[in-house]
C-alpha cells in the first residue's frame, strides 16, 4: 500500500505521520512534562509550607527518603500487599477458570456474577467491605462468626493490612478469572481427551496439560497486576488513611502523604521517582511480551 | 485419530451415567456457591439500600420491610445528582476526546504501517504503565497554577491521556481485523480517504469502536486516584462522593448502600456486556 520512491522512502509516510501526530504528541507531552518535573523536583529543596527555603538539593531528598523508616515500612507493606493479592488472585483465578470452563447449569449467569467485583468502583468496594462486611459488631462476617460460636474479628483494628488485602483481592480475582478463562478456551480438547484415555486423572491433567498452557496468560496477569497493585490508593484512603500508624501505608500512600499533607514536594517527588522506576522494571517485561505477540 | 469430547460421550453403563450425573450436579453446586459467595457483598449492599438505617445495622436479615427512604435521603440531602452528572460528563467527555484522537492514529497504524508503527504502538502502551502517583506532584501543581483544580475539564484532560493508549490499541486491533478488500473496492470506486473512513470503515467497525468506548467509560468512571486528589466540591465525581462516607455523621449504612448501588449499577451492566473486550483491552492483546 505504500509506494516506494527511488530514494527508498515510502510515500505513505507523511500521511501516517500527520494522522498519528495528535496522539503521539499528546502522549509525548503527557510523559515528558510531568516526568521531567518530578525528576527536577526530586533534586530540589521545595516545601510548599516553607516557600522561602528553596534551592538545589542534589541527592539530599533521596538520602532523606532512603533513611526514613517510613519509606521502608511503606515498601514492606507494598511488597506484602502486592504479594498476597497476586497469590490469592492467581491461584484463585486459575482454579476458578478451571471450574468455569466445565459445563454446568446456568454457567453463563454464574460467571457474570463472579466477575462483578472488578467493575465496582474502589471506593464503594472498600466502604462496603469495611462497614457492612467487616464491622466488628454489626457486620455480616461478625454475625457469621458468632453464629458458629467464634469470636468476631475486629478486622481493621487488629488486622489492617490483611483487611486491605481481602478487599483488593476480591476486586482483582475476577480480572484474573476473566483473563485465564479466555486463555483456557484455546486449550486443545483433543490433548485432554488423549491424556484421559491414557488414564490420567484430573489432577495430573491439571498439572501437566492445563497449567503449562496457561503459563503465558498467568505471567501476563502477574505483570499487569503488579503494575496496577503498586499504586493501590483509594482503598487505603477511604478505610485506614494509612493507619494505624503506618500499618497500611504503601509507597503510593506515603507519596500522597508527603505531597498533599506534608506539602513536601521534594521528598514526594523523590518517592515518585522510586515508584516510577519500580513500575518500569515490570513494564519492560510486559512490553516485551506484547511485542512478541505483535509478531504473530 | 477420532476423539470423543467428554461432554458428548455417553457412558456405557447405568452406573457410569449416574456418576456423570452426580459430577454435573456437584459442579453446578460448586460453581454457583463460588459465584454467590463472590457476588455476596454486592448483593448485600443492594439489599441494604432498601432498608432503614436502624434496620441496616441490626443483625443481618433477609427479612425486612423495604423502603425508599435511604434513596430519598441521598438525593435530597447530598444532591447525589450533581456528582452523578460529574461522573457522566468526565467519563463520556474523556471517551469522546480519546476516540477523536485515537481513530486517526489507529487508522494510520493499521492501514498505513511504516517501520516505526510497531515501536510507536509499544511506546504508547508503556505510557499507560506509568504509575499515576509518580506524577502526582507535577500534575497537582500544574492544575493548581493553570486553574484546573476541581474542574471537570482538568479531569477530562487527564483521563483522555490515561485512556488514550488503550483506546488506540483496541481500535488498532479492530481495524486490523477488518478485511482490506472492502476498503480496496471502495477506493477503486473512487472514494476519497475521508469517504472511505466515514462510509465504509466506521460503520463496519462500529461494534469494535463501541466496545472500546464502553471500556474507556468504565475505566474513567471507576478511576479513583485523580478524582480523589484533584477535586473537592464542584467537579467531584461519584468516586469522591462515596469516599465522603468514610467519615460520616451518625448512621449511614443504608445511605451508603443506596448511593453505591446507584453509582455502580450502570458500570456493572456495561461491564457485563463488554467482558470479552475488557480482556482484549486490558492485556494489550497479550492473551488471545
Amino acid at each position: 500500500m505504500n509506494k516506494t520512491r527511488a530514494s527508498g522512502r515510502t510515500v505513505g509516510g507523511l500521511r501516517t505521520l500527520s494522522l498519528q501526530a495528535p496522539a503521539v504528541t499528546l502522549l509525548l507531552l503527557w510523559m515528558i512534562v510531568p516526568l521531567g518535573m518530578t525528576l527536577w523536583f526530586s533534586f530540589q529543596r521545595y516545601n510548599l509550607l516553607m516557600p522561602g527555603m528553596t534551592g538545589f538539593a542534589g541527592l539530599e531528598n533521596y538520602e532523606y527518603l532512603l533513611t526514613d523508616p517510613a519509606l521502608w515500612a511503606a515498601m514492606g507493606n507494598t511488597l506484602l500487599l502486592v504479594g498476597w493479592v497476586l497469590a490469592i488472585t492467581v491461584v484463585g483465578g486459575t482454579l476458578l477458570a478451571v471450574l468455569f470452563q466445565q459445563e454446568f447449569a446456568g454457567r453463563g449467569i454464574a460467571r457474570v456474577l463472579a466477575i462483578s467485583p472488578f467493575f465496582v468502583m474502589p471506593t464503594v468496594s472498600a466502604l462496603v467491605w469495611k462497614n457492612m462486611m467487616m464491622h466488628p459488631s454489626n457486620g455480616v462476617l461478625a454475625w457469621l462468626a458468632e453464629s458458629i460460636g467464634l469470636p468476631a474479628v475486629d478486622w481493621f483494628s487488629s488486622l489492617p493490612l490483611t483487611s486491605i488485602v481481602i478487599i483488593v483481592a476480591w476486586q482483582w480475582l475476577p480480572f484474573a478469572l476473566l483473563i485465564l478463562l479466555t486463555a483456557m478456551q484455546s486449550l486443545d480438547e483433543d490433548q485432554v481427551e488423549a491424556a484421559r484415555m491414557d488414564g490420567a486423572g484430573p489432577v495430573a491433567i491439571f498439572f501437566f496439560i492445563t497449567l503449562p498452557h496457561l503459563k503465558r496468560a498467568i505471567s501476563v496477569v502477574i505483570m499487569i497486576e503488579m503494575i496496577f497493585l503498586l499504586t493501590i490508593f483509594a482503598e487505603i484512603f477511604v478505610t485506614t488513611s494509612g493507619g494505624p500508624g503506618l500499618a497500611t501505608t504503601n509507597l503510593a500512600y506515603l507519596i500522597y502523604i508527603r505531597a498533599l499533607l506534608d506539602f513536601d514536594v521534594g521528598t514526594a517527588s523523590a518517592g515518585g521517582v522510586i515508584a516510577i522506576i519500580l513500575a518500569n522494571i515490570v513494564a519492560i517485561f510486559l512490553v516485551r511480551m506484547v511485542a512478541k505477540n505483535l509478531e504473530d | 485419530m477420532t476423539t470423543l469430547s467428554s461432554k458428548t460421550a455417553a457412558p456405557r453403563s447405568v452406573s457410569g451415567w449416574r456418576s456423570a450425573q452426580s459430577k454435573r450436579i456437584l459442579l453446578t453446586l460448586l460453581g454457583w456457591s463460588v459465584a454467590l459467595v463472590i457476588f455476596f457483598p454486592i448483593f448485600w449492599m443492594i439489599l441494604t439500600g432498601f432498608k432503614t438505617e436502624t434496620a441496616a445495622i441490626a443483625d443481618p436479615s433477609l427479612i425486612f420491610s423495604p423502603t425508599l427512604e435511604s434513596y430519598q435521603d441521598v438525593h435530597a440531602r447530598s444532591g447525589y445528582a450533581r456528582f452523578a452528572l460529574n461522573s457522566v460528563a468526565v467519563a463520556f467527555g474523556s471517551t469522546f476526546f480519546a476516540l477523536l484522537i485515537a481513530i486517526p492514529s489507529a487508522y494510520a497504524m493499521a492501514f498505513l504501517p511504516t517501520k516505526r508503527t510497531k515501536g510507536t504502538l509499544l511506546w504508547m502502551l508503556s505510557t499507560k504503565m506509568l504509575p499515576s502517583v509518580g506524577v502526582l506532584v507535577p500534575i497537582y501543581l500544574i492544575c493548581r497554577d493553570v486553574g484546573l483544580l476541581d474542574t471537570r475539564t482538568g479531569l477530562i484532560i487527564i483521563y483522555t491521556l490515561m485512556n488514550l493508549p488503550i483506546v488506540v490499541w483496541m481500535l488498532y486491533t479492530f481495524f486490523k481485523d477488518m478485511p482490506k478488500d472492502i476498503l480496496e473496492a471502495g477506493r477503486m470506486d473512487g472514494a476519497s480517504t475521508l469517504q472511505e473512513v466515514f462510509f465504509l470503515l466506521l460503520p463496519l467497525t462500529l461494534p469494535g469502536i463501541a466496545s472500546t468506548g464502553l471500556l474507556s467509560v468504565i475505566l474513567s468512571w471507576n478511576e479513583a486516584f485523580w478524582s480523589l486528589n484533584l477535586t473537592t466540591s464542584s467537579a467531584a465525581p461519584l468516586t469522591a462522593y462515596i469516599a465522603s462516607f468514610s467519615s460520616p455523621e451518625g448512621l449511614f449504612w443504608a445511605k451508603l448502600s443506596a448511593a453505591s448501588t446507584m453509582a455502580i449499577a450502570p458500570i456493572l451492566i456495561l461491564g457485563w456486556m463488554t467482558q470479552k473486550q475488557m480482556v482484549r483491552g486490558l492485556t494489550f492483546g497479550a492473551v488471545k
